[in-house]
């Protein structure tokens, strides 16, 4: 009944036509799909300088790049993967387009601010990109000083485009939490919040506390290139370590900003495609807290061989594994949730399997690095790049993915063809896999990381890495042409082909109507009562 | 013109809002959040100020002497005096009265331009006697002149960015003030003036810690 009434009116899609109706548009879904076909851009970009890294180290010393070449190539693939595409990532774009859905509201508060915050995006992506034309910073993402106050290049351009990025993501985060905190439904209280929203706004704590740390840190580190002012040089009486605490207040929980979006995601898939109220709704909610307060606390975990005393050192060891405290509540929950329920491996499902997997090695590899004295022997290796890549890539990315897949139909209206899906998926865990697995051993056998050149006794596994970041790069593109193939031939969605119970697809059409929903929904249950959907 | 004043004191409600309650409150949450993030970037430099005051105390009292407490007491008193300005003009436009907001917004940005214009004055003469950060520091009567610059680097870090914020604020004073002459505040609807105020109120806040830490070393 509910779904013949919502096929009256049209979709938010085809409401309003032309391009300016898009560019200047306040619907915070159509931002949403504006950040998201953002976003897979700058993946692509990152993605193909990625691939080229990898082509570099097929043989020891000059493969197709010389060793400058080579350290602007990762800066860029780092940069443009950190601030473009994976802080951004699920909040701007699925957050965007579900969460006001799920709260029952007719936008997120702000959706001036909303559309500004895009457009801010957009430019830190210029700034970002010009800064090729001034010269190809070589320092790295984390623009470490000295090294960055002293090498040629556009390090400037790069900074401010870092810089405005936060902007964006500081007011994406203040739209959020006034859109939590003031737009829920009727009845819906705090509890009765689908867990994606908790995870989302536990984000967007970060983000809004966070980030300005970042903004300073950056201006500072522009003044300081610019005239000289002698708070990070050594020569003029300054301290580049510093410089590491302050980024690093920041980019630690940055972690978080990108992880937690990625937990929130995987809540709604283990629920749903397990047909089972989730295990530990509180623990869950207030886990995605805990992480929040606990990420302020552990910044010190970059720095163990940066000189800070061993006591700092030891109290930033222990304090780092209460991360893996919240996270394992996590993860014990929704094997729970799985246990005895009604589990359909869809390829949303199957993107959250592969997260588990991935996840589960990327967090307790940061258990071995979070270790003082395995840290001094794993720190600047191969080790790290592959941790950070299960959890990011493995973590992030994979939920990211299967979010995408999940959201789809109702974002589009239209179905994709599962097999491809299902293909999609192992694709890229089995080229994910040979990726990165190697790089675990050759960084602990003592390969750093940033280093073009290598002795002979690591080429096997720089192969194997080789060849698995080529099928890895396919898989990804087999996933976005999946997506892409479903819109011209996808069959049409029904309201919940999901079979979910939160808002967004129990009251409303796919797509739905421009103001989201005909009548107010009310709240009056939690959000996975899966047995008492009309 | 009589369409303004008919709507003067009309409530533009967002379609998406349920009422102007709730619109109200998510702007108040909007604006005290964004306060909060940008109390987080002074918190950096207030940071700066505390490890670079702890390596180098003597440098610090010594180099503090080249401010000039007098001119940092006036602006102080200046910026204290438009914060109550412009409370007096949200209580205007709770009495509907539409030329005391003007009024209150025009001293407010009068007192936000004078103390733009002594911090000017401020800062030619640091430019002149070469009290400046880091590699330009040129100025030797200051005791231990080979360190001194970090100290006129912090100060210019400190109130340069509050000189920004002093002229954003400006700007968005003066966007209220346009608002106001169009007669769009009155007793219904002053959101923008209160969102504007507490604005102001973090550029008079943030003044009021800087002005002791830097003119008023022990
Ligand atoms: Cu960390």
């Amino acid at each position: 009944m509910v779904a013949n009434h919502l096929e009256e009116e049209e979709s938010y899609l085809t409401s309003k036509k032309g391009i300016a109706s898009w560019l200047f548009t306040l619907d915070h879904k159509r931002i949403g799909i504006m950040y998201l076909a953002s976003i897979m851009f700058f993946f692509l970009v990152g993605g193909l300088f990625a691939i080229l890294l990898r082509v570099e180290l097929w043989t020891a010393g000059d493969t197709i790049v010389k060793a400058k070449q080579y350290n602007q190539l990762f800066t860029l693939h780092g940069a443009i993967m950190v601030f473009l595409v994976i802080i951004p990532g699920i909040p701007a774009s699925l957050g965007n387009f579900v969460l006001p859905l799920q709260l029952g509201a007719k936008d997120v508060a702000f959706p001036r601010l909303n559309l500004m915050s895009y457009y801010i995006y957009v430019i830190g992506a210029i700034v970002a990109l010009s800064s090729l034309l001034v010269g190809a910073v070589d320092t790295g993402w984390t623009f470490y000083t000295p090294y960055s106050i002293t090498t040629d290049g556009g390090v400037v351009v790069m900074v401010m485009a870092a810089f405005i990025l936060g902007f964006s993501s500081i007011l994406t985060g203040v739209n959020f939490i006034s859109t939590v905190h003031k737009l829920r439904a009727p009845g819906m209280t705090w509890f009765r919040m689908p867990l994606f929203i908790w995870g989302i706004y536990a984000t967007a704590i970060i983000q809004i506390m966070a980030t300005p740390v970042l903004a300073i840190t950056l201006l500072l580190l522009v003044i300081e290139r610019v005239v000289k002012v002698g708070i990070f040089d050594p020569q003029l009486g300054g301290d580049p370590v510093l410089f590491q605490h302050f980024f690093w207040f920041y980019s630690h929980p940055a972690v978080y900003i990108m992880i937690l979006p990625g937990m929130a995601v995987i809540s709604e898939l283990i629920t749903t495609f397990s047909q089972k109220r989730i295990f530990g709704y509180k623990p869950i909610a207030y886990s995605s807290i805990a992480i929040a307060i606990i990420s302020f606390l552990v910044w010190g975990h970059h720095m163990f061989v940066s000189g800070q005393s061993e006591l700092v050192g030891m109290i930033f060891s222990a304090l780092t594994f209460l991360v893996a405290i919240p996270s394992g509540v996590k993860m014990f929950n929704w094997a729970a949730t799985m246990y005895q329920g009604s589990v359909s491996l869809a390829t949303p499902m199957l993107w959250a399997m592969g997260f588990f997997l991935l996840f589960a090695i990327g967090g307790l590899t940061g258990c071995f690095l979070g270790t003082l004295s395995v840290d001094v022997h794993l720190h600047d290796t191969y080790f790290v790049v592959a941790h950070f890549h299960y959890v990011m890539v493995g973590g992030t990315f994979m939920a990211f993915m299967g979010g995408i897949f999940y959201w789809w139909p109702k974002i589009t209206g239209k179905m994709y063809n599962e097999k491809m899906g299902v293909w999609s998926v192992i694709l890229v865990v089995l080229g994910f896999n040979l990726t990165f697995f190697v790089q675990f051993i050759m960084g602990a056998q003592g390969m750093p990381r940033r280093y073009y050149h290598y002795l002979d006794q690591f080429q096997i596994y720089h192969q194997i890495s080789t060849v698995g970041s080529f099928l890895l790069g396919f898989g990804f593109l087999f996933s976005i042409i999946t997506l892409l193939v479903s819109l011209k031939y996808g069959k049409k969605a029904p309201p919940n082909p999901w079979h979910a119970a939160t808002f967004e697809w129990t009251e409303t059409a796919s797509p739905p109507i421009e103001h989201n929903f005909h009548h107010q929904p009310i709240s009056t249950k939690g959000p996975y009562e899966y047995d008492q959907i009309a | 013109m009589v369409a303004n004043q008919i709507t003067k004191s009309h409530f533009p409600l967002a379609v998406h809002f349920a009422n102007p309650e709730q619109q109200v409150e998510a702007g108040k949450l909007g604006m005290w959040l964004f306060l909060a993030t940008e109390i987080l970037l002074f918190g950096g430099l207030f940071v700066a100020y505390a490890i670079f005051h702890h390596l180098h105390p003597e440098l610090f009292k010594a180099a503090h002497r080249f401010l000039d407490v007098k001119l940092g007491a006036i602006n102080t008193v200046v910026l204290l005096f438009s914060s109550l300005t412009v409370v007096l003009a949200i209580h205007a436009a709770q009495k509907n009265k539409t030329h005391l907001i003007v009024l209150n917004l025009v001293i407010t940005l009068v007192c936000a331009g004078t103390f733009l214009v002594i911090k000017y004055f401020e800062y030619t003469h640091k430019f002149h006697a070469g009290l400046l950060p880091g590699y330009f520091f040129t100025n030797a009567t200051v005791p231990s002149p080979d360190q001194a610059h970090v100290f006129f680097g912090i100060y210019f870090m400190m109130t340069g960015l509050h000189g920004l914020h002093v002229v954003i604020g400006m700007i968005v004073l003066l966007w209220l003030l346009v608002r106001a002459l169009k007669g769009q505040f009155g007793e219904q609807y002053y959101l923008p003036l209160e969102l504007g105020g507490l604005y102001w109120h973090l550029v008079d806040v943030i003044w009021i810690f800087l002005f002791p830490l830097l003119y008023l070393i022990r």
